[in-house]
């Protein structure tokens, strides 16, 4: 039924970018490579002009790494495993905080506003119907409205890749701020006018319009530009629900279901394969040390340091420029001790950005090292997906919204420990999904029976 | 009101979990993680359970009322015994990851200790186990109705709210002492653990002469609050101490000026 095109690239570069950025994480990647960072730095001062680091370079290093830390190293090491595990359990809550709040914001919706459980229309690129005569026939349906989607997604992937590796930015952002503009202002709109019409709010045009144009254009600002770090992750968390309602609405069931196995297959292709799309988004970015699009990730903490004592820290460079993925190893625990050495030597030591620098801190200074971690928008809309789906679904049963969150939140888990072990750009999808799909669907056709049973004899397991 | 049995009931079933969670959890990542752990297991028991349940009433005679209330009875007591083995799993695993913890980070001190992990893995049995049996019911009591209008008891949605809190803090409590029991070899202990839910289990089989069923739960919820708390190493002088403020550590620990 709608099918603009914007709304088109919108959701396809979202949920194919980010699902499998899900958790790029540079700075785990060279974290007991923190001789990456050292090299990093010693680049730096070498030459401000080139930073080669691209990923072979970046592993070579880290090889090496560990001879050329001498004195600091053992400790450090120790040091910095534990942190590992300490940081570890911190990063699952920063992740599990956001997931949660958006899967909740999607059920809350799903339960209480019907229009997002009508059957109003499929989108163009899920073509056949599942109004069929025989189960055969819907199966087949769903698989060549699968296979439709996919295809999609993977195309507009595999533009989005070319667009990027031959620097059209200027298309990418346009792109992108369209598709944002779409979900903030088109999208909020029909948002707030179901849940004014569930709840009988009278409500007129010029509030409406006045609501609309502040969320709206805050959230374009928040999302492209600078604001502050959690007014950005609740922007971010807001449109992710937003898209995974419009998917709940407009995927017919088995559908869903089926794309949903079939998008996480995507994913793990897609992320791990030498030649998948998505890792080679993700290692162009680090060749280029710059950040992945801000509006396509959900960030968990805002990183910021700066270790110059002879620039001017006023002049801050837009955000699409110098901003150093690669920094984000710079803000592990060690790099404190390379970081003040280098202040003291700084001549030629340029000035050093992270991706979302929103003031100017002191000068020579170094500030916070937190460590984030980077979950994929993607990731967002396809966990709410399933657990909406599965709230929305025929039995209206709570027990399996409820499996299906646990199920996703303890993939999410392994995923991280996955992480954290690996240190390197994971696929989110395919562990949470599967669990979230095996406990759907067990739960909803083995223990609903039997918890319904009980529940009406009054037992107690 | 409209939805005060809604929310009364909620928080007479959840009030003591949500209060456990928000002092003693919410603040450390590590036993949220756990927490989310130990719901996920009981999950997968529940699932295991149904399975067998749902096979044996596919193979069986769907039209004999007594076969199935026999076939649910035992299907109950499976799940009991299933969930008491995943949590004997979940403390082995548990222990395994403490292990392998300790291995890599070279440190003296477990992050977590044994006594923390069993509160942490009985209080996400536990939230897990109540929020199954009584979301639907909740969920329910929002809606226009009225209750027992066939002449059943009126009170429904009450006692199972207290049913499920009992069930809750019952999880909580076995966690300590079971964990405990594991951990010094106490087999007796263990056994009585999976005995007592039995026992609970079996008592709702009364169910709706809710006299003969939760007053047998509340005694025993409370037999095992006070097992735990000696297990855990409480006694009666720490009791005095905390209760009048005087406990040194607890106090340097929360850093209130004494």
């Amino acid at each position: 039924m709608i099918s603009s095109d914007s709304e088109d690239e919108l959701y396809t570069e979202r949920t194919a970018l980010m699902s499998a950025n899900a958790s790029a994480m540079p700075s785990y990647q060279d974290k007991d490579g923190a001789p990456g960072s050292a090299n990093i730095q010693a680049n730096r001062r070498r030459s401000a002009a080139n930073q080669p680091t691209n990923p072979v370079e970046g592993s070579s290093s880290t090889e090496g790494g560990p001879t050329s830390r001498d004195a600091v190293g053992e400790a450090e090491e120790e040091e910095e495993e534990e942190l590992i595990l300490k940081y570890g359990a911190k990063h699952v809550i920063m992740l599990f905080v956001p997931v949660t709040l958006c899967m909740a914001v999607v059920v809350v919706t799903i339960k209480s506003v019907s229009f997002y459980t009508e059957k109003d229309g499929q989108l163009i690129y899920t073509p056949f119907t599942e109004d069929t005569d025989s189960v055969g026939q819907r199966i087949l349906n769903s698989i060549l409205n699968t296979l439709i989607m996919i295809s999609v997604i993977v195309v507009m992937t595999i533009i989005l890749v070319l667009l990027y590796k031959y620097r059209c930015y200027k298309f990418i952002h346009g792109w992108l701020i369209l598709s944002s503009l779409l979900l903030l202002f088109l999208f909020t709109y029909i948002y707030l006018g179901e849940v004014f019409k569930t709840y009988n709010v009278a409500m007129d045009y010029p509030t409406l319009i006045l609501i609309i144009w502040n969320f709206g254009a805050v959230g374009m600002v928040c999302i492209h530009w600078k604001g502050p770090l959690q007014l950005q992750q609740a922007y971010l968390i807001m449109i992710s629900a937003l898209m995974a309602l419009v998917f709940i609405k407009y995927l017919p069931e088995w559908s869903a279901w089926v794309i949903l196995g079939a998008i996480s297959v995507y994913d793990l292709i897609a992320v791990l394969c030498p030649k998948g799309p998505l890792r080679m988004l993700v290692e162009t970015a680090q060749e280029r040390n710059e950040p992945i699009f801000p509006a396509l990730i959900y960030s968990s903490t805002m990183v910021w340091l700066v270790t110059m004592a002879k620039r001017d820290v006023g002049t801050e460079e837009p955000l699409n420029n110098t901003c150093n993925a690669a920094n984000y190893p710079d803000v592990e625990i060690e790099t404190n001790h390379y970081a003040a050495q280098g202040s003291d030597d700084v001549s030629d030591m340029p000035q050093t950005q992270i991706q979302g620098v929103r003031h100017s801190a002191a000068v020579g200074e170094e500030l916070e090292e937190e460590k984030g971690v980077k979950l994929g928008l993607g990731d967002f809309i396809f966990y709410s997906v399933l657990v909406g789906k599965a709230a929305a679904g025929a039995s209206g049963d709570w027990n399996t919204t409820l499996a299906c969150f646990i199920a996703i939140l303890i993939g999410l888990c392994l995923t991280l420990l996955l992480l954290a072990v690996f240190k390197k750009a994971l696929p989110a999808l395919p562990i949470s999904i599967t669990f979230g799909l095996v406990f759907y669907f067990s739960t909803d056709n083995l223990v609903r029976p039997f918890m319904d049973t009980l529940a009406f004899h009054q037992f107690y397991i | 009101m409209p939805g005060a049995v809604f929310f009364g009931c909620t928080f007479i079933a959840f009030g003591p979990a949500l209060s456990l969670f928000l002092f003693t959890i919410a603040r450390e990542p590590l036993r949220v993680i756990l927490l989310i752990g130990g719901a996920f297991f009981w999950l997968v028991s529940l699932l295991l359970s149904s399975v067998v349940w749902v096979v044996a009433v596919q193979l069986s005679d769907k039209n004999n009322a007594i076969m199935q209330k026999g076939l649910l009875i035992f299907g109950v007591i499976f799940s009991v015994l299933l969930q008491e083995l995943i949590r004997f799993g979940y403390y082995k695993l548990l222990k395994k990851a403490n292990e392998g913890l300790l291995a890599i980070t070279r440190e003296e001190i477990m992050p977590i200790s044994v006594q923390q992990l069993a509160y942490v893995s009985g209080l996400g049995f536990g939230i897990m186990s109540g929020a199954f049996s009584v979301v639907n019911i909740l969920a329910d009591s929002l809606g226009p109705g009225t209750v027992g209008i066939h002449g059943d008891s009126s009170h429904y949605f009450l006692l199972s709210a207290f049913m499920t809190l009992a069930i809750i803090l019952l999880h909580v409590f076995w966690g300590i002492v079971s964990f405990d029991a594991c951990e010094k070899s106490k087999w007796w202990a263990l056994a009585a653990v999976v005995l007592s839910h039995l026992v609970v289990s079996s008592v709702t089989f009364v169910n709706p002469q809710y006299e003969g069923s939760l007053i047998p739960v509340y005694i025993i919820t409370l037999t095992m609050g006070i097992w735990a708390f000696f297990t855990a190493g409480g006694s009666v002088r720490n009791l005095k101490l905390c209760v009048t403020c005087r406990d040194k550590d607890f106090l340097l620990a929360n850093q209130r000026p004494r």
